[in-house]
């Protein structure tokens, strides 16, 4: 709601700064969320008579003028404006003015002397509007500073309405809230209803009385609808960012700016019958005013008259009914339509309108007879013409009903938690400007016509909240019952995991959990993914599955920014049907977390040599940081995204938790990514789960280690055999691992050789040579049994 | 005796003209070798009368230690040397770079999420999650927003296309963290249903949060905090408390601005939005919207199970993304969305 600030202060008048008065509006929940100035900062600019022209004798383009500036003289000016002419008006700005960004002087313009400057709208700051000089009424008094005749020291002030105060979207209504809060006198333009010189009436029925159950009409003959809109009716709609049209349409968008009662005004020579107001026939068709054809929907109400449709009721007039220059009668609409009835309607029809605007939130259903007196004074006054006298249609039953509204005072207390007496809530109560009656130190409100949103308690616990003051409310360190949170030593958070891959080298990234539908096929597989019914783009157009796409997204996009070295990781939510999904039903979207490392295994540095990574960084990244006390292992396994020979899948107990692998290259290819990248992705649960320590005696005898070579068939995994060796071992081998892998040159063909170091150690006593010799007997006997292995010559 | 002296104090001269062992074992050899001046003193005592002999042995002796004594310390000396070229030689260029794999760093809005979290701990706060596809009655109507809110049109919330390809009515991508207060009500008063009056609600629930807007300001996809407190006597003044002083902490800054301005929200009442105006820096003095609050409304309570006239509750939701940008003075929110590790990398 856009609206000058004259115009606030004609009806209400507090001694506050334009400032102190935006500060007003905006701690009493009307956000001003936008001010400017009507016009530029300038000066010296005057009303000026345009006496004489002739053509400059050395510039085409260019006029000489005298122009009458009343008692600064008749001067010379050279003026290039298109539409400069003997007998305009227009503003003048003398030699010594000051304009924004520059001040006029006395100039010689193409040989000639020129004393002042003729201006347009644009280089008064009033408007973009630079195709001319700016026109001015015949009658402006020559000579007057401009800023006065234009009221040009005036501010537009634009509030942000929250939807529940609908009341606020006129001047009447602003500047009630305005009196409420500082106590100052509301002068609101009195409003007599208008003798009826004829009985011309046209008949109003009610058919959808639950859409409108208030129709007030009149008819007024005989008006000119071609007079002039006066220049401070004008001025004051413009300033509202509404366009003048017409008189007759002028004078409807005031009372509704004035009011904030939508009007409209019909043709009276375009209907035929009486006036209904009824929902559409199936399939019936309306031009509208915007040129807009519209089929309407069955709840959606019309006005018709008893042989066609002719606007949508609250939202916008026909385009045949409306009123024209050439209209002598018309026929007023002042309506209240029910917000149920309206809301949604010109959204879904694509725009909106200022009438649908405010009916969806909420009219004063009371306010229909002023308005339309209101509007009938203006327009005798402008345009002339005989009103009849007017006809109102109400369905009681259908009018909103207020409901009186108790208020406690210890229940307002408690909620705002500021120690209100009871005299005091009264008083601020009474600033609603409604019936309050006070029952001990409880209060009963019955809610004003205007307000929508006073039903229940709690919304005058907002009122009074509102009228004391956000700002006087204390802010006091809260108090509160005290008890420790859970602490549980074997769970982490999802932040704790964070941590342990940034430590680690992994830069947290967040991507879309909107994707493109590509990404799922390539990455997942997944042929039918979750799709938005309304995606922003199409890229965007399906729920991810898995996090592998973003991530790759992530690294295409650094490498077009020459980053070659890229590890990344992400945590979010997956998405997938599954009929047995919760907590909402129908849905899985488990927590994942996903990695990938590209380019070299290190940044380059002088220290160490330059290699590409592999599956077994990111293996050991995993191992080092998942594997801690639990068993976690890796099977071959083949995975859409992933190179086939070149992935696994994670087991962690031996419970499946996800993937990891180095990327297809075709998907590196395809996505341009270079060299293919290595990629994990597992739930987010694996991860918060940990182990809570238990102690296992230390031995204090030392220790005894044997190395181990097997030659073993080249395709033979290292795990089985590994799981093998120690789940065979005797109970005094303490530990056995790999520490090499031989293949190639004197190694038989298909062949290679695994190292292993086998620990032995008893926690009571020194082991004996002979346990020794008898624990790596066994082991290789296991290992040759069991897996064809030989003992390496 | 004065030759002895003398002798002693050529030894001590010799010894340290000797620049290396070899040098130093022929100077040793001319005072106590075989035929060094020393050992021939030292025999030719036999010859001295026995009255001579007691004395004279014993300054030799004397002189003897004095020279053996210089050799040790010339030994030592040299081998000390030895060493101290030694390591000279191994010496490193202790300015070129360690060996090294730099770490990674979260996300700067996680960053402000772990602040967020860690404060509102700080009072007793537990941290709750809650499902993106969201019911349409978790995300709307348990909140108190009616059928025909304009937030309900697929001109702001996206909802989704069913197996058919029709749109989905019920559910939708959540437009804010409010639902999980629903949720967390219901298991809440489920978990405490046995005692007469049940433990407070304090909770807040980060996540993502997603609606059809998409400029530079805006992000189809960002995040949210939601907060939730509800007792037996907790007011608007509380909330008033708990909010700045958390805004004051997250910014540490004990001089920020904080007013609380009536606003409208369909879940809350009173409702109020958050500014708050730093006292320096490039946004010194402006007014910044930073989020929205008020007490829970009655609707809503009963909603998630709990008796509006027992107990009292206020909620607010914040965006961390708008928190993080004022927090770095970072100018474009694309930035988070967009994983470029020259971004990323700022937040080690």
């Amino acid at each position: 709601m856009q609206f000058p600030e004259s115009w606030l202060r004609a009806l209400v008048n507090p001694p506050l700064s334009t400032d102190e008065l935006c500060h007003l509006l905006t701690m009493a929940g009307l956000e001003v969320e936008e001010r400017r100035a009507a016009a530029a900062d300038f000066s010296g600019v005057v009303v000026a008579r345009v006496l004489f022209t002739e053509k400059h004798p050395d510039a085409d383009k260019l006029k000489l003028c005298k122009v009458d500036t009343g008692e600064h003289g008749v001067l010379q000016i050279v003026c290039g404006a298109p539409n400069v002419a003997p007998g305009m008006v227009a503003p003048c700005a003398l030699v010594g003015a000051r304009l924004p960004g520059f001040e006029i002087k006395k100039a010689k313009v193409r040989g000639i002397e020129s004393f002042g400057m003729m201006c347009s709208a644009r280089e008064l700051g009033m408007s973009e509007d630079h195709g001319g000089l700016l026109a001015l009424p015949e009658d402006a008094p020559i000579g007057t500073d401009i800023r006065k005749y234009l009221n040009l020291d005036d501010t537009l002030i634009t509030l942000k309405l929250t939807p529940n105060r609908a009341d606020c979207l006129s001047l009447t209504g602003i500047a009630r809230e305005v009196a409420a809060l500082t106590g100052a006198p509301l002068t609101l333009p009195a409003i007599e209803p208008v003798a009826a010189v004829n009985q011309d009436t046209r008949g109003i029925v009610l058919d959808a009385p639950d859409a409108c159950p208030r129709y007030c009409g009149r008819i007024v003959r005989g008006v000119n609808a071609k007079a002039p809109t006066p220049d401070w009716m004008k001025q004051r709609i413009e300033r509202c960012g509404i366009r003048s049209i017409s008189a007759l349409v002028d004078v409807t968008n005031y009372v509704m700016l004035e009011l904030g009662q939508p009007l409209h005004a019909f043709d009276d020579a375009e209907l035929s019958g009486a006036i209904h107001v009824r929902y559409p026939e199936p399939g019936e068709q309306l031009l509208l005013l915007n040129e807009q054809t519209v089929t309407p929907s069955a709840d959606t109400a019309l006005i018709a008259d008893e042989a066609k449709p002719l606007a949508l009721a609250g939202i916008m007039g026909g385009e045949h009914s409306g009123i024209a220059d050439t209209t002598r009668d018309l026929f007023l609409e002042c309506a209240f339509f029910t917000p149920t009835a309206i809301a949604g309607k010109a959204r879904a029809l694509g725009f909106s309108s200022d009438a649908s605007h405010r009916y969806e939130r909420g009219v004063d259903f009371e306010l229909q007879r002023r308005a339309i007196e209101r509007a009938t004074q203006l327009i005798v006054e402008l345009c002339g013409g005989q009103p009849g006298p007017v006809t109102e249609a109400v369905s009681s039953a259908h009018l909103p009903a207020r409901q009186p509204v108790r208020l406690r005072s210890a229940r307002a207390v408690k909620v705002l938690g500021i120690p209100l007496s009871a005299d005091q809530i009264g008083k601020l109560l009474a600033g609603l400007g409604t019936k309050v009656e006070r029952q001990g130190d409880d209060f009963v409100v019955t809610p004003p016509s205007h307000r929508f949103d006073m039903e229940i308690e709690e919304d005058l616990i907002e009122e009074i909240a509102r009228l004391h003051g956000y700002d006087n409310i204390p802010a006091p360190p809260p108090k509160a019952q005290l008890a420790m949170l859970p602490l549980p030593e074997n769970r982490r958070g999802a932040m704790a995991v964070r941590h342990l891959l940034a430590e680690r080298g992994y830069f947290e990234v967040v991507t879309m959990s909107f994707v493109e539908a590509a990404w799922e096929a390539d990455f997942a597989g997944n042929a039918a993914p979750i799709q938005l019914a309304n995606p922003i783009a199409s890229q965007m157009g399906v729920m991810r599955s898995t996090l592998i796409g973003g991530l790759v997204g992530v690294l295409a996009a650094n490498r077009k920014r020459q980053t070659e070295r890229v590890r990344a990781f992400e945590i979010g939510r997956v998405f997938s049907r599954d009929p047995a999904g919760q907590p909402v039903t129908g849905f899985r979207q488990p927590q994942r977390v996903a990695g990938l490392w590209a380019g070299s295994a290190l940044p380059e540095q002088w220290g160490a040599a330059t290699r590409p990574v592999d599956f077994y960084d990111v293996k050991g990244d995993l191992e080092a940081l998942l594997g801690v006390s639990r068993r976690l292992t890796f099977a071959k396994a083949a995975h859409p995204a992933l190179h086939p020979g070149r992935s696994a899948e994670l087991l962690l107990d031996g419970k499946e938790i996800g993937i990891v692998g180095e990327l297809h290259p075709k998907w590196a290819q395809k996505y341009e990514l270079g060299t293919a990248p290595v990629v994990f992705e597992t739930s987010l649960d694996a991860w918060l789960a940990t182990v809570l320590p238990t102690y296992r005696e230390v031995s204090r005898f030392p220790a005894v280690t044997r190395d181990l070579a097997l030659v073993v068939g080249r395709d033979q995994p290292v795990e089985p055999l590994l799981d093998a060796l120690r789940s065979r071992a005797a109970a005094v081998v303490s530990d056995i691992r790999l520490f090499d892998l031989y293949q190639g040159k004197g190694m038989p063909e298909g062949q290679k050789s695994l190292a292993f170091r086998i620990v032995m150690q008893h926690t009571e006593r020194t082991l004996e040579d002979a346990e020794v010799e008898a624990g790596v007997a066994e082991l290789i006997e296991v290992a040759r049994k069991e897996f064809g292995a030989v003992l390496r010559g | 005796m004065q030759n002895l002296d003398t002798l002693v104090a050529q030894a001590s001269a010799d010894f340290a003209a000797a620049g290396e062992p070899a040098k130093l074992e022929e100077a040793k050899a001319r005072y106590l070798g075989k035929d060094g001046s020393l050992t021939v003193l030292l025999k030719g005592l036999g010859k001295l009368p026995p009255e001579e002999k007691k004395s004279a042995g014993a300054a030799i002796n004397v002189a003897k230690q004095a020279v053996e004594s210089a050799l040790t310390a010339r030994r030592e000396a040299l081998r000390q040397g030895q060493l101290d070229a030694q390591l000279a030689a191994e010496a490193l260029d202790v300015t070129l770079s360690g060996r090294t794999d730099p770490r990674g760093a979260l996300h700067p809005v996680t960053r402000s999420l772990e602040r967020i979290e860690q404060l509102f701990r700080s009072i007793g706060f537990e941290v709750a999650d809650g499902p993106e596809i969201e019911g349409d009655w978790h995300n709307f109507t348990a909140l108190n927003t009616p059928e025909k809110h304009p937030a309900r049109s697929m001109h702001d919330t996206f909802y989704l296309l069913d197996e058919a390809g029709k749109v989905q009515e019920d559910v939708l991508l959540r437009t804010h963290t409010s639902p999980v207060q629903i949720r967390y009500m219901q298991a809440h008063v489920e978990r405490y249903k046995h005692l007469e009056t049940m433990p407070e609600i304090r909770v807040i629930a980060p996540g993502r949060v997603y609606r059809v807007d998409s400029d530079a300001t805006h992000s189809p996809m960002f995040h949210q905090v939601e907060g939730l407190w509800v007792g037996e006597n907790v007011s608007f003044a509380d909330l008033k408390g708990v909010v700045a002083d958390f805004l004051r902490r997250f910014f540490e800054s004990d001089d920020l601005k904080v007013r609380f301005r009536p606003s409208f929200f369909p879940f809350t009442e009173p409702s109020a939005e958050i500014d708050v105006a730093f006292m320096s820096g490039a946004l010194e003095g402006r007014w910044l919207e930073i989020a929205g609050c008020g007490m829970v409304h009655p609707n809503v309570l009963r909603f998630g199970g709990i008796d509006p006239e027992k107990y009292t509750g206020f909620a607010f939701g914040m965006g961390p993304d708008r928190l993080t940008m004022l927090r770095y003075g970072i100018n474009d929110l694309r930035l988070f969305f967009e994983g470029d590790l020259r971004f990323l990398s700022q937040f080690q």
